[in-house]
């Protein structure tokens, strides 16, 4: 169980979280709201690579706010990058290793990869480098979560670049991590899809938490765009 | 042989005891041992210091090593090895120099390698250098090597570096014919106050010769490297040079390429990348738990491999 209690988080003067309480419990959330709106920062500062302004994060009671990166990683936090990160020289295997902690099998290997869409053979020796594409590099990052088998997941939108894959693939990730943990893992997106599939949805907007709720009761509201206009502005949200 | 001597073979030469094949081992500036076959001859040059590595032509899936290894201080030692390969042969040669230096004086190694490469010949070179010891004495290493490279012949020379070299000036010099191919992969790590410099030129003299060097290297705490890469495109060619550094701490990376083309149908290419670890991959490997020493030794570990 996740808690944050009066998050805050300002740089150079701009407030980009706004006091935000919310607990997670085991489950599928899904946090939208338009872009701009802190949702990759809460992300972040979850993981630890953001220290709050004030506030406090706790993790099944215990007050985590001041901990490094890799003690939360440690205690059990994973969270997918939204722009993977490249590595020269290090390989599919190499990081799937260092996520699991130990010394991964190429079946193993094998079995989370394909769980992914990608055919271990081709990928579990290539570097995790530039001559990946973004698709390729999207779904590693994912990979190296389901190897970490952690209490709380965070995907900062893991449906971007993932479109020679179907997001019914990427839906069963979610629900077989859900039966094999019976975490909290958290979505960040835009994509209806996605969003359908959670148990619960919580919107941000202008760095505050504006909805918070049900799928049943949030959605309706947000496909009418009455609540949190995600479905207006830059992006083609909630658009197939 | 005493176990100090056979760890610097090991580290250098891969080789745990009497390796296979052909091989010369060369300790404290003399002759250790010899073993020839029927293909590959080794002859002790009568002039000066050094040997003759003779390839029959046609010689295939054979191996060549010659280890150096120094294990007394103060010891400089300096020797010309030629090797002369056979039209069509197809051959791995395993070259390498290891010093341990326990005590205060300077301990060296200046290896002139040359390669006379017949029509058509193919040669994977691998030299490895490595220090050890903790005496006050430097160990100092000067490799140069000379490639010849006739028509439709290959080389591929991997050179790595990583511990323990206190002073190492590298010259590696190329002139390659008509369809000839020569691939240079360097690897290099420095730490202290270790200086390194490589000094490539290449003269692509035949039609279609192409010529790929590439440096990889990590320079830690006060040390400092130069890359020099000179590519001279004399005819119908492609010359392609890389170097990617990762700087940390105080220390200095120069990277300096020298392009000439003097053929309207030569393709150059050079590509040079200095920096420090991008923080987004420390961070990344960081939310797997891993701690930003490890993090980072990781990443260094993977650029290197």
């Amino acid at each position: 169980m996740l808690e944050l209690k009066n998050l805050c988080y300002t740089v150079d003067g701009k407030e980009i979280i706004k006091n935000i309480s919310a607990t997670f419990d085991d489950g599928f959330i899904a946090i939208t709201g338009p872009n701009g709106g802190g949702k990759s920062t809460l992300a972040k500062l979850i993981a630890g690579i953001y220290t709050p302004t004030s506030g406090q994060i706790l993790l099944n009671g215990e007050d985590i706010t001041n901990m490094s990166i890799t003690e939360r990683a440690k205690k059990g936090i994973s969270y997918a990058f939204q722009q993977p990160v490249k590595f020269k020289g290090l390989t599919v295997k190499d990081l799937l290793t260092l996520a699991a902690g130990k010394d991964t099998s190429v079946n193993d290997a094998c079995n989370i990869l394909s769980e992914v869409g990608l055919c271990a053979r081709d990928y579990i020796n290539r570097e995790v480098n530039g001559s990946l594409s973004g698709g390729e590099l999207k779904r590693i990052e994912i990979a190296m979560i389901i190897a970490r088998e952690t209490a709380i997941s965070i995907f900062d939108e893991p449906e971007a670049g993932i479109d020679l894959w179907s997001f019914k693939s990427l839906n069963k990730v979610f629900e077989k991590m859900h039966d094999k943990i019976n975490g909290t893992i958290l979505i960040i997106s835009h994509q209806e899809r996605i969003l359908n599939t959670a148990d619960r949805i919580v919107v941000l907007k202008n760095g505050e938490l504006i909805n918070d709720g049900s799928r049943d009761e949030v959605l309706p509201k947000l496909l009418e765009g009455t609540e949190a206009n995600i479905n207006t502005g830059s992006c083609s949200v909630l658009q197939d | 042989m005493n176990t100090i001597e056979k760890n610097l073979l090991k580290e250098v030469a891969d080789i745990h005891e009497t390796p296979e094949g052909a091989y010369n081992i060369r300790a404290n500036g003399k002759l250790d041992s010899r073993n020839t076959t029927a293909n590959i001859d080794i002859v002790t040059k009568e002039d000066k210091s050094g040997i003759d590595i003779i390839i029959k032509p046609g010689t295939k899936h054979e191996s060549v090593h010659i280890p150096v290894i120094i294990s007394e201080t103060g010891l400089k030692d300096l020797v010309y090895n030629d090797f002369y390969i056979g039209e069509d042969a197809d051959v791995v040669i395993v070259a390498g120099c290891g010093i341990h230096n326990c005590g205060d004086q300077e301990s060296a190694h200046d290896g002139i390698h040359s390669f006379h490469l017949a029509k058509n010949a193919r040669v994977k070179y691998i030299e490895k250098h490595y220090g050890a010891g903790d005496g006050l004495g430097k160990n100092v290493m000067n490799p140069t090597t000379i490639i010849e490279l006739s028509e439709g012949s290959y080389l591929e020379m991997e050179t790595t570096q990583i511990k323990g070299i206190d002073s190492t000036h590298r010259v590696t010099k190329g002139t390659l014919a008509d369809n000839a191919t020569l691939v240079i992969h360097e690897k290099i790590m420095t730490h202290g106050e270790q200086q390194a410099t490589t000094d490539f030129t290449v003269d692509l003299n035949g039609v279609d010769s192409s010529a790929n060097v590439v440096s990889r290297s990590v320079a830690k705490e006060k040390s400092f490297q130069k890359f020099v890469s000179t590519i001279n495109g004399n005819a119908k060619c492609n010359g392609h040079t890389e170097c990617d550094a990762i700087i940390m701490d105080e220390a200095v990376v120069t990277a300096i390429p020298e392009l000439t083309a003097a053929n309207i149908d030569a393709s150059l290419i050079h590509e040079a990348a200095i920096g420090k670890i991008a923080g987004e991959q420390l961070v990344k490997l960081m939310t797997l738990g891993l701690s930003e020493a490890e993090a980072e030794e990781q990443i260094i570990n993977g650029f290197l491999k």
